[in-house]
């Protein structure tokens, strides 16, 4: 809402003092407004300076490396002697990791969502929130610590011939790190479904669980598809708890019960290196990145169309 | 009553019994997940706490790391993540409440506005190692900051604008128009409106969002790790405090550093068992103060909601 703020000057002047008073307040606000305008515009400039970083420094790396190449050659060893840049590799253990992880967290979180949103007494749902909540802030080093030395050991009882590092464990340890985020997000958009929906259907003589799923989960749909891809952008992007819990070495491997890297996790294994800035080996890792930025927003597009197409309006 | 009316009836309860049952089955799965989520996060900790507790002592925070695990501490990496995060409040705090602020109070309805909105969402959904590829390339680099706590605080800053930003919005959207209509009524400009009122008033959720993106950035790694910080540091960087005028210093901002997720990290990829438990101890100290400061931020919510009554 817009309110004038300052005295309009008129023909008859008003005392020069006031004027003068009113012209000073006018150029701070203009100065004020003009900073947080700045403040907000910084958001926009890290993007931008994300893209140009990544694109530059990946173009001197493809000056090196054909791009045939680096989506085709099955083998990632780029800090060997014989040097191979094939993306695949990486992109196997990404995939597969979450994979195991959304395998995990989706119906996990979905559960919990639909059983907080329709089924849980209040005191069951204050209580559970928060705990879910805090079960999100625990530092994704832990989550790795967790899967190597908890995780692994337990499910090497049930498959001994499970190695020490495993796509597997750590899938399953991103996925319960990622439950809360698809559930809180897929309850809110569950929650803001209206009641009378609700109500109709329990009318109609439907119980509670078929109400959940074909009233009120259709209704949120696209709030629920934002948590399903905010899921995948988690997964996809985790670093710590691959890094430490599937070990470094790239595999081109669809079985989750083999050790591999991830993209981030090769990213990791390069930082804790010593490469000079500007060599060949640098510059890898922000093709990586490039790969993993562009993995993330395909899904994000996919998730902004699927929003658009299914948004209901109540 | 008839024959097949009796037995409409009988075949009517039948599905409702069973409609119930599938109630009762969901019920049941529901609180079933949720104990599995309860479950690994006591399975989490309690492993941590047997493992950590025998070696979480004073000597624990006041050595240095050491080639022998029986008499290395966190010193340099807890001193280490109190100066990055210092570094990521300066940055992040201004910058995130002023964009919120702006896109609340000031932003016209045009493009650049909602390019400016759309642009917030997706950096929170930017994968947290590309802001450490970001601050590598620009900070390290360019701007030549070094591999420095203050390259680190800034990424971190960037990591958690989304966040700063997003409670700001809510907080500032909250407090009813009213207000400002009559901050506007008694000649107030739009910057005492803000400053005098708005900002005081939705102070407690800003600072829950400003909490929980603090919380956010003591636990993140693979950023820190991407711009080259060193896992094995055994000094102090330059004490911010001097004898002499002026009494402050800042050459702490260039000094190279590791932080307390750094530490726990180098522990857990070595071999030996020792090293482990230190790891234990120090995931112990990260977690109890990233949940303490999440604690402190549903408290402040949940405190704010009850006392809130426009």
């Amino acid at each position: 809402m817009q309110f004038p703020v300052t005295a309009r000057r008129s023909d008859n002047t008003p005392d020069s003092s006031t004027l003068g008073y009113n012209y000073r307040r006018h150029l701070s606000e203009r100065f004020i407004e003009a900073m947080l305008f700045l403040t907000a515009f910084v958001s926009v400039a890290i993007t931008l300076a994300i893209v140009v970083m990544l694109v530059t420094e990946s173009l001197s790396f493809f000056k090196h490396v054909s791009l045939w190449e680096f989506l085709t050659d099955t083998q990632w060893t780029p800090l060997f002697d014989n040097a191979h840049y094939g993306i695949l590799p990486l992109v196997s253990g990404t995939v597969v990791s979450s994979a195991v992880a959304l395998l995990v967290a989706i119906p996990m979180g979905t559960i919990t969502a639909i059983y907080l949103s329709e089924f849980a007494p209040f005191t069951v749902r204050e209580m559970a929130k928060p705990f879910l909540e805090l079960l999100g802030g625990v530092p994704t080093v832990v989550y790795g610590y967790f899967a190597l030395l908890f995780v692994t050991p337990l499910l090497q009882k049930i498959f001994p011939e499970l190695p020490g590092f495993s796509l597997l464990s750590a899938g399953l340890v991103m996925g319960i790190m990622i439950i809360p985020y698809v559930s809180s997000m897929a309850e809110d958009a569950m929650r803001a479904v209206p009641m009378h929906l609700r109500e109709g259907s329990y009318a109609m003589g439907a119980t509670r669980f078929q109400t959940a799923v074909r009233v009120v989960m259709p209704g949120a749909f696209s709030g629920i598809a934002a948590a399903y891809i905010l899921g995948i952008s988690r997964a996809v992007g985790e670093t710590m708890v691959v890094a430490i819990a599937a070990g470094m070495q790239p595999n081109l491997t669809w079985n989750p019960m083999e050790p591999a890297a991830t993209i981030t996790a090769y990213i990791v294994q390069v930082s804790l290196g010593d490469l000079p800035h500007g060599s060949i080996g640098y510059q890898t890792i922000f093709a990586a990145g490039l790969t993993l930025l562009l993995i993330t927003l395909v899904f994000n597009i996919i998730g902004h169309l699927l929003r658009k197409r299914f948004r209901e309006v109540y | 009553m008839s024959d097949s009316d009796a037995q409409n009836l009988r075949e009517v309860r039948a599905i409702i019994a069973r409609h119930k049952l599938g109630d009762l089955i969901f019920l049941v799965t529901g609180l079933l997940v949720l104990m599995i989520a309860v479950l690994t996060f006591i399975a989490l900790f309690s492993h941590m706490l047997i493992d950590g507790l025998p070696r979480l002592s004073w000597d624990f925070f006041t050595s240095f790391p050491s080639r022998r695990p029986g008499s290395a501490g966190i010193l340099s990496a807890w001193v280490g993540t109190t100066l990055v995060m210092i570094v990521t409040a300066a940055a992040a705090v201004p910058l995130g409440v002023g964009a919120g602020i702006y896109l609340e109070e000031y932003a016209p309805k045009n493009i650049l506005t909602e390019i400016i909105e759309i642009n917030v969402t997706n950096l929170a959904g930017v994968p947290s190692i590309i802001y450490g590829l970001l601050a590598l390339s620009l900070f390290v680099h360019q701007l030549g900051f070094g591999q420095s706590i203050l390259s680190a605080g800034l990424a971190l800053a960037l990591l958690i604008l989304p966040i700063v930003i997003v409670a700001t919005r809510e907080a500032i959207r909250a407090i009813p128009v009213t207000i400002r209509e009559g901050a506007y009524a008694l000649g107030a400009t739009k910057w005492q409106t803000v400053s005098d009122h708005l900002l005081p008033y939705s102070a407690a959720g800003i600072l829950t969002g400003i909490i929980i993106g603090l919380a956010r950035a003591i636990g993140e790694t693979a950023p820190i790790i991407t711009i080259g910080a060193l896992t094995f540091i055994a000094f102090l960087p330059p004490s911010p405090f001097k004898e002499e005028f002026p009494y402050i210093s800042f050459e702490w901002l260039m000094a190279p550093f590791t932080v307390m997720p750094i530490q726990m990290f180098n522990w857990v990829s070595r071999p030996e068992e020792a090293f482990q438990v230190n790891a234990a101890a120090a995931g112990l100290v990260l977690v109890i103060m990233t949940l303490t400061m999440n604690a402190l931020a549903i408290y402040l919510r949940y405190r704010m909601r009850k006392n809130l009554k426009w």
